[in-house]
């Protein structure tokens, strides 16, 4: 296909994910509100529409509609450059991302991913990287002992989770033999539930890890002490007013659901059904590309309550026992899994 | 296509190496050269080295950069202050870095047997990689492995011994 055709495609699935994706972060917020209501006994919003359903959208409002203060002795090109750049790589992550089966469409265009790299897991660690100077800058440039403090442990925290992030995920590539993300999704597809990576690949100590250090990165409970409202007044976002704010806002939750897409395909087996091939494909071509779509969401909505739920359930984690659990706890346990996968493999091998 | 990405590139690359000399505040010098960094790594990707090109943003951009970033913000670097410069080091020095640049490209051009980097369409994936990283260069890997061990150990000492007993209390 010629190079404007492609762009042409690519332009338009970059802005049906985008919008998708914002959607869902609205959505998101009212999940964890209702939730986390119902998990302390009351309802959440439930004024606006029907459930509340109609709250993102006055939220979304009310933050438009905000005074934007700017400070007086912040360091402006940073203050407005920090938001943009958390946000931008929130978003930016999800273009590796495929959530859907068939792969080619007319033309030749692959349908249900943006980008389909060899190593799309490695732009995904590359990227959760470079959203550390978000966070790292917003609070610099705030000109706020509070905020500096808040930025500086947050910058420390998420580039120590993100050691045994990476490390979880390397028995993951090593069972599947490619970075690439479709690759390892169609690894997991032999026999349903039972080929998925943490049932039958054996990695649920990876899982495990890699939860705990999604947690970490994305800066939610129990590791939320970044923005822990009672301690630090508020974090490296303390300065931040209406839209700035609500980008940061945004932001973290585009990565909470980034992270649920990369564990649903690294782990969950991505959007293969769990039963495999016991229920027969259906033959109709719009449900034979609508169901493995449906089977990515709902297994991204249960990560996401997943997430919730433990919002909800667990005490926040004090600093020094954050660094101690990522550093001498979390990484030799990665690091125990990558042999221990290894040493199977290479069994499996010599039989 | 690849000519006109490597032109996009390579300048970002030259226009951030170029801001961060030119900048007051250290923290647009460092920002600067993140860009350098990333530049790099889509010039790396342009060769068809994929692999490189990713850990060179998730290793220089993304950890090396950030310690780099740390450091300007823990010590409070504020803006350097613009001295006037002395003349004679301008009159000599921008025909001498002119003569000695001239002299390096005429003798690199006039060099036989160098072999190519030319942009190419295939890419070298990460398999062949680490095929040629674990049986070629097996020794020069693990000879850097140790060097790391050592430098982790260095940061340890030195930072245990700047705090005294004071880095202990706070674990238990």
């Amino acid at each position: 296909m010629t190079m404007l055709q492609f762009i042409l495609w690519s332009l338009l699935k970059v802005a049906v994910v985008t919008v998708v994706m914002l959607i869902g972060v609205a959505y998101t917020v009212l999940l964890e509100r209702k939730l986390v209501g119902r998990i302390q006994n009351r309802w959440g919003p439930s004024r606006v529409g029907p459930f509340g359903l109609l709250q993102p959208l006055v939220d979304g409002a009310k933050s438009f509609l905000k005074e934007d203060l700017i400070p007086d002795g912040v360091y402006k090109p940073l203050y407005i450059l920090a938001p943009i750049l958390s946000l931008g790589c929130a978003l930016i992550s999800i273009a590796v991302v495929p959530f859907g089966a068939p792969n080619v469409g007319p033309g030749g265009v692959h349908l249900f991913e943006i980008s389909d790299v060899n190593i799309g897991l490695l732009v995904i660690l590359g990227i959760t990287s470079i959203g550390v100077y978000g966070v790292a800058l917003a609070g610099w440039s705030s000109n706020n002992k509070y905020s500096l403090l808040g930025s500086l442990r947050s910058s420390a925290q998420l580039i120590s989770y993100e050691l045994a992030l990476g490390l979880s995920l390397v028995g993951v590539v090593m069972r599947s033999g490619s970075f690439n993300l479709r690759v390892i999704v169609e690894d997991q597809s032999r026999l349903g539930m039972l080929t998925w990576n943490i049932f039958g690949g054996m990695q649920f100590l990876a899982f495990f890890i890699y939860l705990i250090a999604a947690y970490a990165e994305t800066n939610r409970s129990p590791f939320d002490l970044v923005e822990a409202e009672s301690e630090l007044a508020g974090g490296y976002n303390v300065e931040y007013s209406s839209m700035k704010f609500a980008m940061f806002f945004m932001a973290e939750y585009a990565n909470m659901i980034t992270v649920g897409c990369v564990a649903t395909l690294l782990f969950l087996g991505g959007w293969t059904s769990p039963f495999g091939k016991l229920i027969p494909e259906p033959q109709n071509i719009l449900a034979h590309a609508l169901f493995p779509i449906g089977w990515f969401v709902l297994k991204v909505f249960a990560f996401l309550c997943l997430y919730v739920w433990v919002r909800g359930t667990l005490p926040r984690f004090r600093y020094d026992q954050l660094m101690n659990f990522g550093w001498r706890i979390l990484m030799p346990l990665a690091i125990l899994n990558i042999i221990g996968t290894s040493l199977w493999l290479a069994f499996r091998a010599h039989m | 296509m690849h000519l006109i990405l490597f032109l996009i590139f390579a300048v970002f690359c030259l226009a951030g190496a170029v801001n961060l000399l030119l900048q007051s505040h250290p923290i647009n010098s460092a920002l600067s050269l993140i860009v350098v960094m990333t530049s790099l790594a889509v010039l790396y990707l342009l060769l068809g080295a994929e692999f490189l090109a990713a850990a060179q943003v998730i290793v220089y951009a993304g950890a090396i950069m950030v310690l780099f970033t740390f450091v300007v913000m823990l010590l409070n670097a504020g803006r350097e202050e613009q001295t006037r410069g002395s003349i004679a080091a301008k009159t000599v020095g921008f025909p001498a870095v002119v003569a000695i640049l001239a002299v390096l490209a005429s003798v690199i051009l006039k060099a036989q047997g160098l072999g190519t980097a030319s942009l190419v369409n295939g890419i070298t994936s990460t398999v062949e990689v680490s095929k040629v990283l674990f049986t070629d260069l097996l020794l020069p890997f693990e000879v850097t492995s140790v060097l790391v061990l050592i430098a982790i150990l260095g940061a340890v000492a030195l930072a245990s011994r700047g705090n005294g007993d004071q880095g202990r209390t706070v674990s238990k």
